[in-house]
């Protein structure tokens, strides 16, 4: 069966069973390796990707349920030559160790500044409520997170309320 | 003696991996090719891992393209390693890090360096690295010198060019084709004075970084060969229980499944697509029937298991005379089995190819042993096996990267062609991988008249920390086979760095002393090396010590270790961290308490101190780091903020072990089976904030960084929770429920 996603801003035919979590499709169908496998269980956030503007466990969602609707990975939000406000961001405040868990915090990142520019720091500590790391990189996190804001109202994008995608 | 002093005579011309290399000999015996059988002398001792790998050209290689690759046996594990070598190799050689190629990890292409472990990759590759490019480039100006007839002193080198004053210039590769890299190593090398550094010292962002944000291919979960397979295994459901029969038909016949393998209690499925191996493998691990059996200790009577698997005893120091006092402290603490718990579980891929020869690709901290123990476990020559480092999730030990590796490799050999990606499920991961062992630590203390430690015993009961391979006894894989590999015999061994009884020994003036490892050769639950080994327990059993004895003595914390402390860079690491702080500040407010730790890793590496204002809620039991400061010297600094961001990490990590972290289990199983079940920090939970200052020792050795912080963060974490509560913890991790009944609210 043929179910067609949308990611990134492109669309895709997808053979695979519709039962199919989106994690396995993004990394296995689509060769993306932005998502992670962590524990399949929804419990650590490594695989998190934004759909319709809200962030998403892709380990959890089948594709079933995704037809029609916008995905956006960690590839989404720039490129190595040119990278996007959150990626300058963590690449600035060298916000990694072993990074693995990086991806999925940043796509927590981009649904909370999609939603909100200027976010508390109560509200980044509860938007990443499901996202685990485990070398301790939590300080830098958070501070990147900050400092993206930063960037995209220094360049106005997005502004609060426009339905940028992507 | 210079290497430039040599007479340098022409050898020959050899083929290199893919480019010309040419090279040359000295005219000294030990330099030759070819040793003799019987060397005259022994050979001098080269700094770092020049000791093991004594060719310059096994570490820095320049070609007639004017490329530059330089080569480490160590492996990125998200530390920064990549970047700081980098640095090391561009500040002595005179380029730019951007000019390098640096190629890590890889037994077809770097020297052996063992496992990348123990915080020693500076002070190992770093300074081999830093010692074979200073000489490397005192050839280079050599070389210059004579074709341009004039000292080499009248020479500049930078941006791979060798200048001279008049204007002429020749790069490093138009150099090279006239010079031997293919020489021993000198004992002594011209190294860059601390004043005229230009890349070291200074903060160079991790090369790796970039990629790992946007997606690029970074870990070996990433990598992707052409006509890939994905492969599974099912673990046992238990320690000790072994395969009785299953049925593999049902799994056979799903979609895409390639083979189910099958040796002995190993079980494994192969497939086309990830997720329909994922559901092959919970279809085959439904029909598995299991023979289980008790084989783990009781959990709620560690202390007294622990006791009771005691078989030998080493002393780890001893001086003067014990006594007993009026003002003693005795204490018993102990430290869970607690989890590595890399983010991604452990993933490798593997090749058997045509031609008899495997190629793996793992995230293991040591390319080279893990290659024996894997061409042992397949009755391999080790040079038919290649073993390539790629980075994974986290590490912080040993996890259970050598064990995907070693599943990989066996199904390979049993599905040879494709390549075979294998990736532990995130239960598999926690249940499988070698934990931290659980310790136990009693200690009895007393102070003089005086105020001063008279006497200190201390015992601690453990494991061995490490259960490396060595040996395919060492490999999951390897143990579940049908004709299973036995693990190699752990033994009781004293170092000067330690295992169990790492950082045992304190390092403050203590005249009398007896410092005790009770050494448990059995292993019920499997173990290994997790960050800082022994250290972590010990420190925080010694310093939760110290705190007890300065109230006693009714010294402050602080001015009580200084008073015990001769070491000055053990003193300015515990100064600066307390006047980061605040030390001498106004009290805390009600329900937070401040707490200090201390230690020099292994007592021979990196110095840290750390502070810390801990808030306890006293209904809840909820304990959170409100701040920390700590101050670390771990040598020359070769990238500042490496050293910050692996401090942070490890007050951290450490932070969330000290209050969460320990392995349940009944007699027969794990139940410590994902992050639910086996919690760990969340971000509700983090500091305020986290300081990290650099002690800068320029022309010092390196020291290394990575495990420093953890003992010293789990002692301010206690020392915090007393102050604050007025009552001391002794057993971790720091729970809620403990907590409460410490502050009366059971």
């Amino acid at each position: 069966m043929t179910i067609s996603l949308t990611v990134n801003g492109s669309s895709h035919a997808i053979d695979a069973d519709p039962a199919t979590p989106l994690l396995y499709v993004l990394r296995d169908d689509l060769g993306l390796n932005g998502a992670k496998y962590g524990c399949g269980l929804g419990q650590c956030g490594s695989c998190t990707v934004v759909v319709d503007g809200e962030a998403v466990l892709s380990c959890m969602v089948p594709i079933m349920l995704l037809e029609g609707r916008e995905v956006t990975t960690v590839e989404g939000l720039g490129t190595i030559d040119e990278p996007g406000p959150l990626q300058q961001a963590f690449i600035e405040l060298q916000a990694a160790q072993c990074g693995y868990c990086i991806p999925g915090m940043m796509m927590s990142a981009h649904a909370l500044l999609r939603r909100k520019a200027q976010p508390s720091e109560e509200e980044i500590r509860e938007a990443l409520t499901t996202n685990l790391c485990r070398c301790g990189t939590h300080m830098r996190i958070l501070a990147a997170i900050r400092r993206a804001g930063e960037l995209m109202r220094a360049a106005s994008l997005p502004g609060p309320d426009e339905g940028r995608t992507g | 003696m210079s290497i430039l002093q040599e007479e340098v005579t022409r050898r020959g011309v050899i083929a290199g991996t893919g480019a010309l290399v040419v090279s040359f000999s000295l005219a000294r015996a030990f330099a030759q090719d070819l040793p003799p059988a019987t060397p005259l002398t022994p050979p001098v001792t080269l700094p770092g891992s020049l000791d093991d790998e004594r060719f310059l050209d096994s570490w820095i290689r320049i070609d007639a393209d004017n490329s530059i690759t330089v080569f480490t046996g160590k492996a990125e594990l998200g530390q920064g390693i990549r970047t700081a070598l980098l640095q090391v190799a561009a500040e002595e050689l005179d380029v730019k890090p951007e000019d390098i190629v640096l190629v890590t990890a890889d037994t077809g292409r770097t020297p052996n360096e063992g496992f990348t472990a123990g915080s020693q990759s500076m002070q190992n590759s770093g300074t081999a690295i830093r010692n074979a490019a200073a000489q490397v480039r005192a050839l280079l100006l050599s070389e210059a010198a004579k074709r341009f007839a004039v000292a080499p002193a009248e020479l500049k080198s930078e941006n791979r060019t060798v200048l001279a004053k008049d204007g002429r210039s020749l790069t490093y590769g138009e150099l090279v084709s006239e010079l031997m890299l293919h020489v021993e190593a000198q004992p002594q090398s011209t190294l860059k004075d601390p004043g005229a550094l230009r890349v070291m010292g200074k903060s160079l962002p991790r090369v790796d970084i970039p990629a790992k944000v946007t997606g690029g291919q970074a870990y070996v979960h990433d990598l992707r060969l052409d006509g890939m397979l994905h492969a599974r295994v099912v673990l046992p459901p238990s320690p000790a229980a072994e395969l009785s029969e299953v049925d593999a038909s049902a799994a056979e016949a799903m979609p895409g499944v390639v083979s189910v393998v099958r040796d002995g209690n190993f079980l494994a499925v192969v497939a086309e697509k990830e997720f329909q191996t994922v559901n092959a493998m919970r279809t085959l691990a439904a029909t598995a029937r299991w023979q289980e059996r008790e084989s783990l200790p009781d959990q709620t009577d560690l202390p007294a298991e622990l006791q009771r698997l005691e078989r030998e005893v080493g002393t780890v120091a001893e001086a003067g005379v014990l006594s007993s006092g009026d003002n003693q402290f005795e204490a018993t603490f102990m430290r869970p089995y607690q989890i590595h718990g890399s983010i991604g579980p452990s993933c490798a891929v593997a090749q058997m190819k045509a031609d008899g020869s495997l190629d793996v690709w793992s995230h293991t901290q040591g390319v080279y042993p893990d290659r024996a123990a894997i061409a042992e476990m397949l009755a391999m020559p080790e040079e038919k096996v290649h073993v390539i480092h790629m980075e994974g999730s986290g590490c912080y030990g040993h996890n259970g990267a050598d064990d995907a590796a070693a599943d990989a490799a066996l199904i390979a050999t049993k599905v040879p062609g494709r390549p075979i990606r294998v990736q532990w499920m995130r239960e598999q991961e926690h249940s499988w991988e070698p934990y931290g062992p659980a310790m136990l630590m009693k200690v009895n203390a007393s102070l003089d008249r005086a105020g001063r430690i008279a006497s200190w015993a201390y015992d601690v009961w453990s494991n061995t920390h490490s259960t490396r391979p060595g040996g395919a006894g060492a490999l999951l894989a390897a143990r579940h086979k049908s004709q299973p590999f036995q693990p190699k015999p752990p033994e009781l061994n004293i170092t000067p760095s330690g295992n169990g009884d790492r950082n045992a020994n304190p390092l403050y003036a203590i005249a009398n002393k007896r410092v005790l490892w009770h050494f448990l050769p059995d292993m019920p639950l499997r173990v290994s090396a997790l960050r800082a080994l022994g250290a972590y327990a010990n420190v925080f059993a010694i310093e939760s010590t110290i705190d007890e004895l300065a109230l006693m003595a009714a010294v402050d914390p602080v001015e009580f270790r200084l008073h015990h402390m001769e070491d000055p860079r053990a003193r300015a690491v515990i100064e600066l961290a307390a006047e980061r702080f605040g030390w001498n500040g106004p009290q805390m407010p009600k329900n937070r308490g401040r707490g200090f730790g201390f230690a020099r890793y292994k007592n021979l590496a990196a110095y840290l101190a750390v502070a810390m204002e801990v808030e306890v809620e006293r209904e809840t039991g909820r304990v959170r780091v409100v701040r920390a400061v700590s101050a670390i010297d771990s040598g020359e600094i070769v990238n500042p903020d490496g050293i910050r961001n692996q401090t942070e990490g490890g007050i951290l990590q450490s932070i969330s072990w000290t209050l969460y972290e320990a392995v349940a289990f009944d007699r027969t199983r794990i139940t410590s089976t994902d992050w639910s079940s086996y919690p760990i920090l969340r971000f509700a939970s983090v500091p305020d904030s986290v300081e990290v200052h650099i002690i800068e020792r320029p022309g010092e050795p390196f020291l290394g960084t990575g495990e420093a912080a953890q003992g010293p963060a789990a002692a301010a974490v206690a020392n915090g929770i007393r102050n604050a509560i007025g009552k001391r913890l002794y057993d971790l991790p720091f729970t809620r429920d403990r907590v409460r009944s410490a502050v009366g609210h059971a």
